[in-house]
């Protein structure tokens, strides 16, 4: 008997809402059952929320620098103290190449795409478990959180961004009509960084043994993407290989467009571009079939 | 579609608590267990099931067959003991967490309110976090800016709004943490317990605006362990007892069946029938309660304000030694005293059957804030003798006070410690600081 009731509410409800764009006044249904497989990513509930969006990367920011003496310099001197130590030891003393610029101009360019990157995975990474009051105690799309984390990150980089720009008319390295590009690879590096922290977070909520990895695999992937040597130095035949490493495509775009070094192949870009879409993809899937136990294991 | 705001179906939770130990296991066992766990501890990553070995683990459902169905405008209270699925089901509800089993419809935008002041943060200014909080609690920007005045008004921090939050006392912070929530307008409104908070004062106005709500005609859950607000505030009410549905009916009868069922711990415990009290053909339990020091039955007691506990049982017998005794355990199931009624009148002395009540005082100041549980018994000294022995029958909540008068003074963070008695200080000024002197080791020679 209730069953059939049930039956009945379901079956309006599920035509009510079929008929939603013209009758708006309906109240919304939402059903609570236990999901099993993969999930539909429900992209659209998380533009629902993109307010929430907005005030957790505004509170992420806010308090970034909370504390500090230096406050938002250190967006500045992350990757300016790296590029000095960089200099010293791998364009002085090992004397690597540089695509025809100063070595501190070109280590530095990588280092501000780097650093976003490095930074936003490992904080991106510990947000669900950093944040247990938000995922025990409200509901939202769980996705919003490491990407608020990431977006955040978006000040340092473009604070650090203007300092290279500034370096580039200090050494007389005026850029060329290829910055319009810039953002290209920027955006790329965005979605590289979302990729890999949608899937390092929900892993991480499961086996807190990420946590502790995450520093190491951020310093080799840092020796296996051209950060402090140029990727013409990858013998030719693994280049496409070597590709498959979003950050390669990233950082040799975003020098060639800002530097003006030698262009990295097209296939490359392709081969890292699509990396970097399927990191994304396969994340966001990831994240959505394994967020239902966050709440319980946070 | 009717004017259902909830239905649900055979609504399961379960949970892994724990691993249980097989009672040996062969080395062969053990060898193919490491072997192979890493391969079903990846398996179990991608499907996204609990970490670790699921299997040999404990199954514990915290919730099992719900069914229920609630209608637009109801206002309902969940009660029962602590760990009977109140919090679990309200989360189920809210979608923090999904169920094992059965099925449900919520129809209507919900807010949920487990917690007040989640993602508060305290480098941010009170502006910042009635935004922050708000947009949390899913108010659009439009929205909070709209009734921003009035939640600033409501919690009485006008002038500190613009100050981080970590510079204001307990009081105002959780004042503040309320407003915000106060202030939210879902067509379904799920509300944990969070009106224990904050001076009596603030409480009333909580309970009111609680009402207010209410009134508007909105669906309002709410899970209380105080049974008073939840009479006052409810028409109906759901008993839920390890998991399942106990009771469901009007407010004023589930909850006076709930206090004298046994099944709630609350500050009265009585037996009418002495046949089903507790004890032997000697003594009997009959009544235990904790009253303030008015004399008030009470289930909130201010930390600062001494209160008693009073015992009343039979003795049957005449002749009998009997003592009764009370012990006392914090939510944590950390045993904290035990006491034995002594009364020099009545040491060693047989006594002549009648009703007898003791009564115990407790000093303010002692208890560490949060639910006390309270078993008691029924014994003779020596030789030893347990006439009967209750493992729970009262429990009381310790409020702490938010204004500073209190031996946790302006600290507004988690204080630890099972006691928390109000010590004696005292300071000294030793003068101004003498930097210009060498240091003291070289004094001395």
């Amino acid at each position: 008997m209730a069953q059939t009731a049930m039956g009945r509410e379901l079956s309006s409800a599920a035509a009510a809402e079929s008929l939603q764009p013209e009758r708006t006044s309906l109240r919304r249904m939402t059903l609570l059952r236990p999901s099993k497989g993969w999930s539909a990513l429900k992209l659209a509930e998380v533009w629902e929320y993109r307010e929430l969006l907005y005030f957790l990367t505004w509170r992420d920011i806010l308090v970034r620098y909370k504390q500090t003496v230096l406050g938002a310099a250190w967006a500045i001197l992350q990757p300016l103290l790296a590029m000095v130590i960089f200099t010293i030891f791998f364009g002085r003393l090992a004397k690597i190449p540089s695509g025809g610029v100063p070595y501190s101009l070109f280590s530095y360019a990588g280092l501000v795409l780097w650093m976003f990157f490095a930074n936003g995975l490992s904080q991106g990474a510990n947000s669900l478990i950093t944040n247990p009051e938000l995922v025990k105690k409200v509901y939202f799309p769980r996705l919003v959180l490491p990407t608020a984390t990431v977006l955040s990150g978006l000040v340092d980089f473009l604070l650090a961004f203007l300092l290279l720009i500034g370096m580039m008319f200090w050494q007389q390295q005026v850029p060329s009509v290829n910055l319009i590009w810039a953002p290209v690879f920027i955006l790329l590096a965005l979605v590289t960084c979302l990729g890999v922290t949608y899937w390092m977070s929900a892993m991480n909520v499961m086996f807190r043994d990420v946590r502790y990895t995450i520093p190491f695999i951020t310093q080799l992937w840092m020796f296996g993407s051209p950060i402090v040597y140029p990727s013409t130095m990858v013998p030719e035949q693994l280049r496409a290989l070597y590709g498959l490493n979003p950050m390669v495509g990233v950082v040799e775009g975003f020098r060639w467009a800002v530097l003006g070094t030698p262009r990295p192949e097209l296939a490359v870009l392709a081969v890292s571009m699509l990396a970097a879409f399927l990191l994304l993809v396969g994340g966001m899937y990831y994240f959505r079939r394994v967020e239902k136990v966050f709440a319980d294991l946070v | 579609m009717g004017n259902l705001a909830i239905q649900l179906e055979n609504l399961g939770k379960m949970y892994h608590i724990g691993h249980v130990k097989a009672p040996y296991r062969t080395l062969r066992e053990t060898i193919i267990e490491a072997c192979t766990a890493p391969a079903r501890r990846m398996r179990q990553m991608f499907r996204g099931t609990a970490a670790g070995a699921a299997d040999l683990r404990a199954r514990f459902w915290a919730l099992k067959d719900v069914s229920l169905e609630i209608k637009h405008g109801e206002v309902v209270g969940l009660i029962g003991r602590n760990g009977a699925g109140k919090s679990t089901l309200l989360k189920i509800l809210s979608r923090i967490t999904e169920p094992t089993t059965g099925i449900g419809c919520v129809y209507g935008r919900v807010g949920s309110l487990l917690e007040v002041g989640t993602g508060f943060h305290p480098e941010l200014t009170g502006r910042e976090n009635i935004f922050l909080n708000g947009a949390i609690l899913g108010m659009q920007k439009s929205e909070i800016r709209r009734k921003f005045d009035q939640i600033v008004e409501f919690a009485e921090v006008e002038k500190f709004i613009d100050t981080p939050v970590k510079h204001y006392s307990s009081g105002m912070y959780l004042r503040l943490a309320f407003s915000v929530a106060a202030h939210l307008e879902p067509e379904i409104l799920l509300v944990d317990e969070v009106l224990a908070v904050g001076d009596a004062g603030f409480q009333r106005k909580c309970m009111n605006r609680m009402q207010e709500v209410g009134q508007e005609g909105r669906t309002v859950i709410f899970v209380s362990h105080n049974m008073q607000a939840v009479t006052r505030l409810c028409d109906r009410a759901i008993l839920l007892h390890e998991g399942k549905v106990y009771e469901d009916g009007p407010a004023r009868q589930v909850v006076s069946n709930y206090l004298h069922s046994g099944l709630g711990l609350t500050c009265l415990r009585e037996w009418p029938d002495i046949n089903q009290a507790p004890g032997n053909e000697k003594v009997r339990l009959r009544a235990v309660r904790v009253k303030d020091e008015h004399g008030e039955l009470a289930s909130a007691l201010d930390i600062r304000r001494p209160f008693y506990l009073e015992v009343e049982f039979d003795v049957l017998q005449s002749g009998t030694v009997v003592y009764p005794l009370l012990g006392f355990e914090n939510e944590e199931g950390v045993t904290l005293f035990v006491t034995i009624e002594r009364d020099p009148r009545w040491r060693r002395k047989p006594r002549p059957a009648g009703r007898y009540y003791s009564r115990v005082h407790i000093p303010g100041n002692f208890f560490a804030e949060g639910t006390i549980l309270c078993g008691g018994a029924l014994i003779t000294e020596s030789p030893y003798i347990c006439h009967c022995h209750e493992k729970y029958l009262v429990a009381f909540q310790i409020v702490d006070a938010p204004d500073g008068s209190s031996a946790r003074g302006d600290y507004g963070g988690n204080m630890p410690g099972v006691l928390r008695p109000m010590l004696d200080w005292q300071v000294e000024y030793l003068g101004e600081p003498q930097e210009a002197e060498a240091p003291a080791g070289q004094r001395v020679q």
